[in-house]
């Protein structure tokens, strides 16, 4: 929700990044402030996962340009684990398997990790299986799921619930939820997108990279910004991700193209 | 080194071998004195022995360890941290000596000191001892059943299930002394039991430890062996374990090696009659100067048989490890099913693996399939953990410590499990 005593939290500006010497991002532009929804639409290959990754400090995209600014500190000047500290959220497209680790043990560890850095009490094993219990019914989980190894086995919305019950108990400022709808039956992008907007509220931050506008129906974001080519190219309300579902994207990518010749 | 001087070795390690008791029995002197004149004839194996390639025991060689003339006092607190409290038996064994004072057995099966019961049990040792595992080409084997006198006996009776593990405890507390413990298990027709050999240390010196171990499955038995290794970080230690699976047995083994600056284990496991399973796990979590050799052979023999192995190494600083892994189906093991895995985690630029499958198939209609990973830690779940805000060390822990946890999670008994578990995020926190 845009309202008015918002503050910003992230400020990109420029943003160019590289992976293997390839140049994906060619000059990202976008602010986030507190209490809005934003969504990344784009084709396949038009930079939005490469984005969201590289404001989470993945070791395989290198930033070559450009400045992002999260709460004030320099993002990229952070390690991805200070960035999670400052409370920047990535959920996962495809969630690691970790093999032998209890999910229960390795939520708790996150968990008390942040607490930790936040100056919080930690939980010990017996506390926080009441309250992880707790934040998963409302991602309507088993509490099977708390003894299995950390996504292993999972199904695909398996594996996106325990992203959003990560992001649950370690309520970011920021969180960037990559393809979260991917991989869901209806039912399940339901749950997901329900959790989601239970989690939202006016201090925190949205940013939902999606393919299809199919999310956007669950979770109603305030701005909808198209990428392509490494850029964002387009921004409007939520109205514009309906265009695109009717229309597809090459319109907006042709509206660009002959935007940029006018103005060359 | 020269062959000669390879026999020497070993002779010399004989010299100071204590004589059997008087009115011993005879076919036992037999096994002694074959064992013995085999060691005259064998030699210590060289990098030159396909079978030894990768691991050079040479370093044994240069030290002469004498046989243990008197057993070492030892005291509960010396062993107390691996007792486990829910066996329904314990042999403590102190340098290959049985030590009945921290012994007992309340299981409902036979757990007894070989040369206390030798008498009593003649018929189960006589049919079993040293005929699994072959000591005409191995030297240690051979050097072992020279000193046979003390060991641990189980004798599973018929269609007896024992749920609660017998542990059975080889301590070591003398340097410069070679020790050599025995072990032998007979699970009678549809009896069930878990055994745990549990090779400890009571001292950081230099020792070496020659064990080896039998374990005879009649039909339809079923025993699970754990194996934990856990010398001292000086300490040689090698251990030949043969298993025989009689028609419809299943055995499951898990092996642990975390001690010794040189281990070497050899795991032989024959399906000896049709519709046998096997489950065949290892972990060896290793760093410094160490070496941990497992070369394991699993022979399907018959029809219907089933293996299943999952071997792991866990490698830091500039250790060593080494698999080989051979899987052997002879003719008319028709329908066999096999699968081996093989995965390695090497921590440092300086540690190293090798490993070998060595799959030798000589039926047609069977599965066999086997894999090698060798890998460092994947950076997709490092930065996945990082994302989460956990430390780039505290990261590689948890994954190492996974990596090492899914075997000892197949470990039949908490305490051990337990125990092992908190050794691993010791050791993963540590490196």
């Amino acid at each position: 929700m845009i309202h008015q005593d918002s503050r910003t939290l992230l400020t990109v500006r420029g943003l160019r990044a590289t992976v293997n010497g390839i140049e994906i991002l060619k000059g990202i532009d976008l602010t986030v402030k507190s209490g809005e929804v934003h969504a990344l639409m784009g084709p396949n290959g038009s930079g939005k996962s490469t984005f969201a990754k590289a404001l989470a400090g993945h070791p395989s995209y290198t930033v070559t340009g450009g400045s992002a600014t999260f709460d004030g500190a320099d993002l990229f000047a952070l390690e991805p684990e200070a960035r999670a500290r400052a409370g920047l959220f990535l959920g996962f497209q495809y969630p690691i398997e970790v093999p032998g680790v209890a999910n229960s043990q390795f939520l708790r560890l996150a968990y008390n990790t942040l607490q930790a850095q936040r100056g919080k009490d930690e939980l010990d094993p017996l506390e926080f299986d009441d309250f992880v219990r707790e934040k998963m019914k409302l991602l309507d989980m088993s509490p099977d799921f708390l003894e299995r190894s950390v996504n292993e086995g999972f199904s695909g919305g398996e594996k996106k619930r325990n992203e959003i019950l990560q992001m649950a108990l370690l309520e970011p400022r920021l969180a960037i939820l990559d393809e979260t709808d991917s991989g869901l039956d209806i039912d399940a992008l339901k749950v997901v997108a329900h959790g989601v907007n239970r989690l939202a509220h006016k201090d925190n931050a949205i940013v939902l990279v999606t393919h299809y506008q199919r999310l956007l129906n669950y979770i109603v974001p305030d701005y909808v910004h198209v990428m392509d080519g490494g850029r964002i190219i387009k921004t409007g309300g939520k109205e514009l991700a309906l265009e695109l579902e009717s229309r597809g994207y090459d319109w907006v990518s042709a509206e660009y193209r002959s935007g940029a010749r006018a103005t060359a | 080194m020269s062959i000669a001087a390879g026999s020497r070795y070993l002779e010399s390690l004989l010299a100071g071998r204590p004589q059997p008791p008087a009115g011993s029995l005879e076919w036992l002197n037999k096994l002694r004195a074959g064992a013995v004149e085999r060691v005259g004839a064998l030699t210590v194996p060289t990098t030159r022995d396909e079978d030894w390639r990768f691991t050079d025991i040479s370093p044994l060689t240069k030290i002469p360890f004498q046989p243990l003339r008197s057993a070492a006092p030892l005291k509960p607190a010396d062993f107390e941290s691996h007792v486990i409290p829910e066996a329904a038996a314990r042999l403590v064994f102190v340098d290959g000596v049985y030590a009945p004072q921290f012994s007992f057995n309340r299981s409902g099966a036979v757990v007894e000191n070989m040369a206390t019961v030798a008498g009593t049990q003649g018929a189960a040792m006589e049919s079993h001892l040293g005929r699994h595992a072959e000591f005409q080409s191995n030297a240690f084997t051979a050097l072992n059943t020279a000193f046979l006198h003390d060991g641990a006996l189980i004798v599973v009776p018929r269609d007896t299930k024992v749920a609660a593990p017998l542990h059975l405890m080889f301590v070591a507390t003398q340097e410069q002394t070679a020790n050599y413990p025995r072990c032998l298990v007979v699970a009678e027709p549809g009896s069930t039991a878990t055994v745990i050999e549990d090779h400890v240390s009571a001292q950081d010196g230099v020792y070496f430890t020659n064990a080896v171990s039998e374990i005879a499955l009649a039909d339809g038995a079923h025993v699970k062996h754990v194996r934990v290794q856990r010398e001292s970080p000086q300490a040689f230690h090698v251990t030949h374990c043969a298993v025989s699976l009689s028609r419809a047995s299943t055995f499951h083994s898990v092996g642990v090696a975390l001690g010794a600056r040189l281990s070497r284990y050899n795991l032989n496991v024959l399906q000896a009659g049709e519709g046998t399973a096997c489950t065949v796990d290892g972990l060896a979590l290793i760093g410094g100067q160490q070496l941990a050799d497992t070369h394991s052979a699993i022979d399907h023999a018959h029809p219907h048989g089933m293996s299943r192995q999952l071997h792991k190494c866990i490698v830091g600083g500039a250790a060593h490890a080494v698999f080989n892994g051979k899987i052997v189906v002879r003719p008319g093991a028709q329908l066999t099913d096999s699968a081996q895995s093989s995965r390695n985690l090497l921590l440092t630029g300086k540690a190293r693996v090798d490993t070998k499958p060595q799959l030798e198939i000589f039926a047609d209609d069977v599965k066999c399939s086997h894999g090698a990973t060798v890998g460092q830690l994947e950076a997709e779940e490092v930065f996945y953990l990082k994302s989460r805000g956990l430390s780039e060390a505290a990261a590689r822990n948890l994954l190492t410590y996974a990596f090492g946890a899914e075997i000892i999670a197949r470990i039949p008994a908490a305490t051990l499990r337990q125990r092992l578990e908190r050794s691993l995020l010791q050791h993963t926190q540590d490196s």
